[in-house]
């Protein structure tokens, strides 16, 4: 060997595969401003429409005329739900098995509401004609309080299903009552409960607010009435899931359907479903024969598409009194608004809130939700985590906090006593899930040990000292949480949207002298899928990353694929980008073994290629092998190095971590400070350890978010309140705590790379820890739970409730 | 978030600008930095059909010192404010109150013309120059005239102003050497207005307040001079029981909405804890 030859070091490092810190290669163009979005798109003769929204939040429509606004000049067409309803196109299908008003039909349900859908030459036109629209309305009794959703007077929202006593699950209690999902054993519950020594219950309210991503939802539909074609630019994370509602509801065939993703400036949900504004441009250019563009604005996304949240959990738990949990129960009340728009699977009307359970060992548990509607927006979508996972961990992570105090122990404690064991996996909770994999006692004690836990207890009882004897008007919360997420949806057998199976997808096609191009069914938004799926099939072909193209979004060209929400990307389609890899590895092995005039048994995969058992210098690179599929590939073997995989997983994954935050909070003001905030994350096989570092940050910054003040809020007369970002709290860098990020490995053993999915636990375990240091700062004076979200004034509040 | 039409003028002198005004009638609105103006716009709560522009006239920039009082020219922008030498010797707590206000991108255009004329009870100049005893010039069709800021605003959005006035300049005494000053301001978030606000200016002879002004942000229609807490202060050492007293006269004026920063009772109170603060941080500046 020459000096110049690489060494095995030099090799790997050169493929930029798994566990490198690479860098993000779609930044290239978002960096520059050259990312093209749906609105950069700008076709010849395109229309612009914009929508007439209900100024009430429950009404009848006596009348609309929209005579002025088709006066104006410019203006093409208005389309109110008469036009529609000969195409049977006034309501549309819901991911969730209800129906969605497409424009309003006699009545509106919430404020923000689609009455009617004005198209003119251009968006200011457009803006100037819906004032012209004139709409006379009745008002109705508006329902804002879901807990008065099911009283005996309610008023009746839902018209057009008022004589259904069956929903799409189960049977309706009320008018208003949409499902009752239970799931779970009542009677040993029950019993569990009637046999504790200690017991606690807590209602605890995880308030309405919105994935808010900065770009917000918009499309283009251009149909070519001549090729009988129609193609949707949108801002979808599940494109193809898109596709196939397009053309059922569009009487389209399906291939003559192209709906087109381009860059996405993140979604977090809020991008999973179909929406009016899709429907009603997608008519409209049928109608009139030209593109049509839509476009909301800030307004109208905080306000009318999909909000998150709104559980109402009575959460209890069952203890013995040295601290072992015997069991737990919760009832949930879901305020889905006025129509269910859930963007779940759908045989889970309330998600994975059945993994509640968390991450401890109880033996039986009972869970019942009850979906009721109201005069607010619809939705209820997954906003950074898995389906209603968020809603789950808070439910869980609170109410060993709460135990934990009645008990009179530490809280960490209490949850090292009751953590499912590592040699318990693979796990089956009371709940019904099959934990694959976890190591949760050294993930606590590694971040217990890297805040030094026990200094900050013993500094937090002298502060307690110091607020008691007058010296301080600050107090100190340590927040804890561990959590267990369930993503990566999932197996076909209990997973699927529309009938479709939660499968995913990848094809990967090698050219002949090297380079790479693969894609899959997914769509990111901001996760960087270019970078870290390049980087798996760089590790497992041996070619490097840069030479691998990455592409989404077009249903023309990319795999079917459920699309990319509850960190199902890295899971089932990374899960597929690996097996897809390993087929043409195979191949390729038997490429070189005739290149070697060896039997394939007799080779062996070295970094970049094969060579020969114990001859190392007798070697092919995968370059050569490429070629050679393509310039002489052995006898009876076909041509070409390309695979697909459809990858349908065997189980869910199960990420976990362990954050822990210390606030101080000046009880005079309500004002906090997060001192620090340290969160370990375990979410298997790490593909690149920079991009899963951006990942914690940003949901760790959406959960303080959330925590601490994000909020769609009504008043009693059903208006939204603050649906701008000058009153729904995104936090600035000036505002943003500094985050201190750690991992633990505990790889999937059903995934082929062992690769969990990482972009919402934080998200999910960091609210419960936000909301617990709040919570565990005022404990000592009494207080068991404080409601989200924790606002300066709510915070205040508290405090003087308190006394402090 | 597309405003109706409009036209646009662009005058270059204040006479041509008042001529502007008074021929468009009230249908025309000045157009300052714009950072309060077009998101009402935008918004469509204010659909003016004309705006004269006063960005290209010179005259209405720049500060500088006229005897004993600092002369602020209506079209100066947050950010000259805060680099402005003359205001960090003679007036800091104008610029203190300049860092607070919005963000750096809106102070770039935002102007204290604009700041003082607009009439939103979330502005936080408007207390600051009632602390100050600023006086505004105003020029209109029949000429020039003074009002001094205590007596300007009279509810929300509504000023001493009238139709087809503007705003030129703000003249502000400049306090004795040694003054003490604060602007303590509570919001939820870089960017926000004011949960509530408090100005203090002071000076302090024998341990004890010699002259105080106080000014309170966004806890009522307009801004608010504390008039009874300054007459409890002045004179007085800052023992707790007369701050208390004080704070107490402050908290009992205000009339603050309940809105997404909290309810009245809150901002009430931190009206009150941000006087409590402002006064001690003026104190400790203070050279007795
Ligand atoms: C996100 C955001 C946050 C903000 N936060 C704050 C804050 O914390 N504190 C704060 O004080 N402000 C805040 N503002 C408002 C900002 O400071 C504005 O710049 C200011 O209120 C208005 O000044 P302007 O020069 O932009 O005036 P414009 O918006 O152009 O005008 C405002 C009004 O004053 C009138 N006007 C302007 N100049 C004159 C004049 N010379 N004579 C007569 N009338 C005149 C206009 O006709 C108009 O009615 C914020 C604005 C935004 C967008």
């Amino acid at each position: 060997m020459n000096d110049m030859t690489p060494t095995r070091e030099e090799r790997e490092a050169k493929l930029q595969g798994m566990g490198c810190k690479r860098k993000r290669v779609e930044d290239v163009r978002f960096t520059q401003g050259r990312g093209q979005y749906v609105d950069d798109l700008k076709l010849p003769g395109m229309l612009f429409g914009d929508f007439v929204r209900s100024t009430y939040a429950h009404a009848r429509i006596k009348k609309i005329d929209a005579s002025a606004a088709l006066a104006l000049p410019g203006v093409k067409a208005v389309l109110t739900a008469a036009d529609l309803k000969p195409l049977n196109l006034h309501y549309m299908p819901t991911l969730a098995g209800d129906v969605q008003a497409v424009l309003a039909d006699e009545k509106v349900l919430f404020q923000g509401q689609e009455v009617a859908f004005v198209i003119a030459e251009d968006r200011y036109i457009a803006a100037d004609a819906i004032e012209l629209v004139e709409v006379e309305y009745e008002e109705l009794a508006p329902l804002v309080d879901p807990f008065q959703a099911m009283a005996e007077d309610a008023p009746l929202l839902r018209e057009d299903i008022k004589d259904k006593t069956e929903g799409a699950h189960g049977p309706r209690k009320h008018h208003n009552h949409i499902f009752e999902w239970t799931i779970g054993d009542r009677t040993g519950t029950d019993a569990a409960f009637d046999k504790a020594d200690v017991t606690i219950k807590e209602m605890l309210s995880y308030h309405r607010t919105h994935p808010s991503p900065l770009e917000t939802c918009q499309c283009v539909a251009s149909m070519d009435k001549i090729r009988g074609e129609l193609t949707l630019w949108g801002t979808f994370q599940a494109p193809h899931v898109i596709r196939t509602v397009a053309s059922m509801l569009a009487g389209i065939p399906e291939h003559k359907v192209h709906v087109i993703a381009p860059d996405i400036g993140g979604g977090f949900g809020n991008k999973v479903g179909a929406y009016p504004g899709y429907i009603c441009a997608v008519v409209a250019s049928i109608v009139l024969g030209v593109p049509v563009k839509w476009v909301e604005d800030r307004m109208e996304n905080l306000s009318a598409t999909s909000f998150a949240r709104d559980y109402h959990m009575t959460t209890e738990l069952a203890a013995t009194k040295d601290g072992t949990i015997t069991g737990m129960r919760v009832h949930v009340l879901a305020d889905h608004g006025a129509f269910d728009a859930c963007a779940d699977p759908s045989k889970w009307p309330a998600g994975f809130m059945n993994i509640c359970t968390g991450s401890y060992d109880i033996p039986v548990a009972h869970l019942a939700v009850d979906g009721v509607y109201t005069n607010k927006a619809p939705g209820g979508v997954a906003y950074r985590c898995s389906f209603r996972v968020t809603e789950a961990v808070y439910a869980i992570e609170r109410a060993i906090e709460i135990l934990a105090q009645k008990l009179g122990m530490d809280s960490a404690e209490l949850r090292m006593k009751n953590f499912i064991e590592a040699e318990q996996f693979p796990y089956n909770s009371a709940l019904g899930w099959e934990y694959d994999s976890g190591d949760y006692h050294t993930a606590m004690r590694k971040a217990l040990d890297a805040v030094g836990y026990d200094a900050l207890r013993a500094e937090q009882r002298e502060k307690r000292a110091a607020f008691e004897r007058g010296e301080t008007r600050e107090i100190m919360g340590i927040g804890l949480s561990f959590f267990t997420e369930i993503v990566g949806a999932g197996p076909t057998r209990n997973c699927d949207i529309l009938g479709i199976g939660m499968f995913d997808s990848a094809e990967i096609r090698i050219h002949p002298t090297g380079g790479v191009i693969a894609r899959m069914g997914t769509k990111s938004q901001g996760q960087g899928h270019e970078t870290t799926y390049a980087q798996i099939i760089a590790t497992e072909l041996g070619i490097p990353a840069d030479d691998i193209m990455i592409e989404e979004g077009n249903t023309d060209t990319a795999p079917y694929g459920l699309g990319t929400y509850g960190s199902r990307s890295t899971p089932v389609a990374g899960a597929a980008t690996a097996v897809a890899a390993r087929k043409i590895k195979a191949k390729a092995q038997m490429i070189a073994a005739h290149m070697l005039e060896v039997h394939h048994d007799d080779v062996e995969w070295d970094i970049d290629g094969f060579r020969v058992k114990g001859l190392p210098e007798s070697r092919k690179s995968m370059k050569e092998i490429v070629w050679a599929a393509y310039n002489q590939p052995p006898p009876n073997m076909e041509p070409g190095l390309e695979a697909v995989s459809y990858y349908d997983p065997p189980n869910m994954t199960y990420p976990f971590g362990a954050y822990v935050c210390v606030m101080d909070i000046d009880v005079d003001t309500g004002v906090y400070k997060v001192r620090r905030f340290y969160a370990l994350d375990d979410c298997g096989t790490r593909i690149n350890p920079m991009i899963i570092e951006g990942q914690v940050h940003g949901g760790l910054t959406e959960a303080f978010a959330v925590a601490m003040g994000q909020e769609i809020r009504y008043d009693e007369q059903g208006n939204v309140m603050g649906a701008s970002f000058m009153d729904f709290f995104l936090p600035t860098a000036v505002e943003t705590p500094v985050w201190e990020t750690d991992h633990t490995v505990t790889p999937s053993p059903h995934h082929p790379i062992g690769a969990k999915g990482v972009g919402e636990s934080p998200h999910v375990g960091g609210v419960p820890c936000f909301s617990n240091a709040v919570n565990d700062a005022f404990a000592f004076l009494g207080s068991t739970h404080i409601q989200m979200p924790h606002d300066h004034w709510r915070i205040w509040k508290a405090a003087r409730a308190l006394g402090a | 978030m597309i405003p109706a039409n409009f036209a646009y003028h662009s005058p270059s002198t204040v006479e041509e600008a008042v001529g502007l005004l008074a021929r468009l009638g009230d249908e025309a609105r000045a157009l300052a930095g714009g950072h309060s103006l077009i998101p009402m716009m935008k918004l469509r709560l204010s659909a003016p059909e004309a705006l004269v522009d006063l960005s290209r006239i010179a005259a209405l920039k720049g500060v500088r010192e006229e005897g004993s009082e600092v002369v602020i020219g209506a079209m100066t922008t947050q950010h000259q404010l805060l680099q402005d030498p003359i205001l960090a010797q003679t007036l800091p707590l104008i610029p203190e109150t300049s860092a607070v206000i919005a963000d750096p991108q809106i102070r770039y255009r935002g102007t204290l013309g604009g700041n003082v004329a607009n009439g939103d009870p979330g502005n936080d100049m408007p207390a600051v120059m009632m602390t100050l005893d600023a006086t505004y010039t105003l020029a209109g069709p029949n000429g020039e005239r003074a009002v001094k800021a205590r007596e300007f605003y009279q509810g929300a959005y509504f000023t001493a102003a009238e139709d087809g006035e503007i705003l030129t300049a703000v003249r502000i005494p400049v306090p004795p050497a040694g003054a003490g000053f604060a602007y303590e301001k509570l919001k939820r978030k870089v960017g926000d207005y004011a949960t509530a606000a408090a100005a203090v200016q002071l000076t302090m002879k024998a341990g004890a307040v010699e002259t105080i002004a106080i000014g309170l942000t966004n806890v009522s229609e307009t801004p608010l001079l504390a008039e009874d807490a300054m007459a409890i202060l002045a004179g007085a050492r800052l023992e707790p029981e007369v701050v208390d007293r004080a704070v107490a006269a402050a908290e009992a004026i205000t009339n603050p909405a309940s809105d997404g920063r909290g309810p009245a009772e809150y901002r009430t109170a931190m009206a009150g804890v941000m006087l409590r603060r402002a006064l001690a941080r003026a104190a400790a500046r203070a050279q007795a």
